[in-house]
């Protein structure tokens, strides 16, 4: 039974097509992983599920969450899942937090807005989740600001917003592209953990196959718009039915079937 | 193999409260046709080295003596001529090439660098041939060697993508003939299946014309591929340097033992990548091999 | 997905692609249309006047009939003659003004932000003086000094319109100098002057442009205010802001003030909506600094 389920997600802006019948689904404490380049329409994918797309935008489709059918909401039933339900994580930490608001500002607003708590529940609780996500000393941090913590502590608090009222799913857009590699790890433990405990469907979206191999329970790889390939990810990675997907990883270090030394690497130039 | 460039006691200070060092006694060298990758992470002072190098930072102590000339800052006067055999390739491609020129015409200022300084000299004084296929003179020919169609020298950047416009910034900076390239973070703008590509045309390009090449990165998997020597950077310094593929199979110091801990491996096994434990602390202490 | 805003390639280029687009939107074209009127009738001039606007032939304080439009004034002149004969006046005048505004903060604040030092501090601290008093203030108080013309009104109006030109070009420039085709630029053997030609120059003049055309407005309030105030123009010249002036001591011949005051306003709306078109049109992000905009 999935806790989201995309089907035939068709999305055009302003004419030029985008997203050429997608087929997804999420479910309760699994990763799903969302691979592809630049231009793949993975980002939109997670923004349609979000409800968040440009103006000038025609989705067809389903997108069907529980019982209800995301598409065929109006808009306010929409801003009411988003944040409480259905969360996001973007990928740069410094644009996705107010630099005007103390962190805990931020928490709480989120906190009662959505679960109608007063402001000494609201504040507990966010203490309570920025302990969470193992930012140091949570009471004196929810009087700090987002720039007098690093990046990867912003991302933190990031997280600890999305997952503020419980929510079901999550869409992690890049999560850690911006973030240096030591970091980055230990953002991605988090995530894995908190997914777990918390029973969450997470759509991982993110260009870095790295991470997915890390992390993911299940890899689809979008091209042009259309999901080329999704399966178990041991066996994506290791026999890849789809040959994008091939090459993709074949220009990797690392990958199985990637390039080991200088000389495989010449050998895909002469390729491409 | 002489030290084409040579880096001693490297300090460079950013004004503030307090002063931030952001390269804190750094010694480095590279040679002819010789790669060297410059990694670490984000605040490590790698980009600064580079740029000071090229005298886009000015040093707050220490020499940077390339060919035997001391490198002095880029100031209001034009670049000597004997300085621009060091070129450098940036991180960002949408802002490394001018918006609204034609890329025919970028690439032949590099030309034109190089002919400055007597330093372009093709197989005979051919006339220029737009198909590509005469020398060095031509920008059409350098379009070429980095893999892309000569007739794009009539286009304009927004034209290409990110990986093309990278490679019209390599044929720039080489068509300066430098002895010296420095590629700041050159792939990681770049989509995941060509940072390989895009780095190993640049050895080649480099290393064919015995120039040297110093390549920052803080992406160890790509850079270990091309690089003769490893240098790791943390707060300001140098941790840890040796041959590459040593450095890679057997980190000394715990700081590069980390960094490459954390990094993911895209088998598919789904081996999670070691987190540093919080607020690691690393001593600065220098391994060199 | 990345999303890159389209730079077709020169600035006349850009140009003939984006301005018919621009010019679809009603406002534009009202705006396009009102303000290429007003310049016509600038430009024709004594061919469009029915009576001479100096000419005191008529009975005075007439109001608006078949014979006289827009009426005539105190001293017996047709003000349709009046008002229109003011367009000569004031479209040049505020298009020189803008057009010395631009030259002159422009320079500036390219010395300022490409030199930097004592320069950039030079500069900044002026543009800091002229901007600590309220514009028309001290726009006033240096005609008064000058002596009330046409000419000084001009100087006036120069003196308090460049700081806004050097801040944002100076601004401009700032920014586009760290640019890393800039860089490279310089380490391939350009010159600064050469820098500064080819890397930083086409690259400002695009929101400057469009700075000025929103500024075109401003300009003519500014002129003809201190008209208004008798700074300015001086009488028997047909001037709109010294007309509305002399109209207040005869407020019961509404035909003398409100005929010049629309065409003030219509003027200066024509030039904000062609500036709000212009610059919409001109891709925002294009507007700013790098000429780039990219979202992954």
């Amino acid at each position: 039974m999935s806790a989201l389920e995309i089907t035939a997600l068709t999305l055009r802006i302003h004419g030029a097509e985008i997203l050429r019948g997608v087929d997804l689904g999420l479910a309760a404490g699994r990763i799903q992983g969302l691979a592809g380049e630049s231009g793949s329409g993975k980002t939109m994918t997670g923004l349609a599920v979000l409800g968040l797309l440009p103006a000038g935008s025609q989705v067809t489709g389903s997108i069907s969450y529980g019982e209800q059918e995301l598409l065929a909401l109006p808009p306010r039933r929409r801003n009411d899942l988003r944040g409480a339900e259905i969360a996001m994580v973007f990928q740069d930490p410094s644009t996705s937090l107010h630099p005007m608001l103390s962190v805990g500002a931020q928490l709480t607003d989120h906190l009662r807005h959505h679960l109608k708590l007063d402001r000494a529940a609201s504040r507990a609780r966010a203490a309570e989740l920025l302990g969470r996500v193992r930012i140091p000393d949570p009471a004196a941090a929810l009087h700090r600001y987002p720039h007098q913590f690093s990046g990867g502590q912003r991302q933190r608090i990031a997280i600890a917003i999305a997952l503020a009222c419980s929510p079901k799913v999550l869409i992690a857009d890049e999560p850690t592209t911006a973030l240096d590699v030591t970091v980055q790890a230990g953002v991605l433990h988090l995530l894995r953990d908190l997914a777990t405990e918390m029973g969450l469907a997470v759509l991982l979206i993110t260009h870095d196959l790295g991470v997915m191999s890390a992390v993911a329970d299940r890899v689809a790889v979008m091209r042009h718009g259309e999901v080329v390939e999704n399966g178990d990810r041991l066996q994506v990675f290791t026999s890849p039915a789809h040959p994008y997907t091939a090459s993709l990883l074949a220009s990797l270090p690392g990958a199985a079937g990637g390039v080991r030394t200088l000389d495989d690497v010449r050998a895909l130039r002469e390729l491409s | 193999m002489t030290a084409l460039l040579e880096v001693a006691g490297l300090r460079v200070v950013y004004r503030g409260r307090p002063p931030v060092r952001a390269v804190d006694g750094v010694d480095l060298r590279v040679g002819a046709g010789q790669v060297v990758g410059l990694v670490g992470e984000s605040g490590c002072g790698k980009s600064t080295v580079a740029r000071t190098i090229c005298g886009l930072v000015k040093p707050a102590a220490g020499a940077v003596v390339f060919d035997g000339i001391p490198v002095t800052p880029l100031g209001l006067r034009r670049r000597p001529a004997a300085l621009t055999r060091i070129q450098m390739v940036f991180q960002d491609p949408y802002a490394s090439l001018h918006p609204r020129r034609r890329i025919g015409a970028q690439i032949g200022d590099g030309v034109r660098a190089a002919t400055a300084r007597g330093g372009e000299t093709g197989p005979g004084a051919e006339p220029a041939r737009g198909d590509g296929t005469g020398s060095g003179a031509e920008p059409a020919w350098w379009l070429r060697r980095v893999g892309l169609e000569p007739d794009a020298a009539r286009r304009y950047p927004h034209e290409f993508s990110g990986g093309q416009r990278q490679r019209i910034a390599i044929a720039r900076a080489l068509a300066a003939r430098p002895d010296l390239l420095i590629g700041d973070e050159p792939i990681s703008a770049l989509d995941a299946s060509t940072q390989a590509v895009v780095a190993a045309l640049m050895r080649d390009l480099a290393v064919d014309s015995g120039a040297g090449l110093l390549f920052i990165s803080h992406d160890l998997s790509v850079v270990r591929l091309i690089a003769d020597r490893l240098i790791v950077m943390y707060r300001g310094r140098i941790v840890e340097s040796g041959p590459a593929q040593v450095i890679w199979e057997d980190p000394q110091h715990p700081y590069t033992q980390s960094l490459l801990a954390a990094v993911p491996v895209p088998d598919g096994l789904g081996t999670m990548p070691a987190p540093p434990a919080d607020d690691a602390h690393y001593p600065l202490d220098q391994v060199l091999r | 997905m990345t999303v890159t805003a389209v730079d077709s390639g020169g600035l006349r280029a850009r140009f003939r692609t984006r301005i018919p687009r621009a010019w679809r939107t009603p406002l534009g074209i009202t705006g396009a249309v009102v303000a290429a009127l007003w310049i016509l009738i600038a430009v024709l001039g004594p061919l469009l006047w029915p009576h001479n606007p100096l000419g005191q032939d008529f009975p005075r304080l007439q109001a608006p009939s078949g014979a006289h439009w827009f009426g005539t004034d105190e001293l017996g002149r047709d003000v349709l003659s009046r008002v229109l004969a003011g367009a000569r006046v004031t479209v040049p005048l505020a298009l020189l003004l803008v057009g010395l505004s631009v030259v002159i903060g422009g320079i500036l604040g390219l010395a300022a932000g490409f030199f930097g030092r004592w320069v950039d501090e030079t500069v900044m601290r002026l543009t800091d003086l002229v901007m600590a008093f309220p514009t028309v203030i001290l726009a006033m108080v240096v005609a008064a000094s000058l002596g009330a013309s046409l000419v000084n009104a001009v100087l006036a109006a120069l003196v308090v319109s460049w700081p806004a030109y050097a801040r944002v070009t100076r601004g401009l420039v700032v920014g586009i100098r760290g640019a890393e085709y800039v860089l490279a630029d310089r380490l391939l053997g350009f010159s600064a002057m050469r820098s500064l030609r080819m890397d930083i120059v086409p690259m400002v003049t695009g929101p400057v442009l469009i700075l000025a055309s929103l500024d075109i407005g401003t300009a003519t309030l500014l002129l003809s205010g201190l008209s208004f105030l008798g700074l300015g123009a001086k009488p028997p010249t047909a001037e709109w802001g010294s007309m509305v002036g002399t109209a207040i001591a005869h407020f019961d011949a509404w035909w003398m003030g409100v005929f010049p005051g629309l065409a003030i306003l219509t003027l200066v709306m024509a030039f904000n909506f062609l500036g709000d078109a212009l610059r919409d049109a001109l891709d925002p992000h294009t507007a700013g600094v790098l000429g780039q905009a990219e979202t992954r």
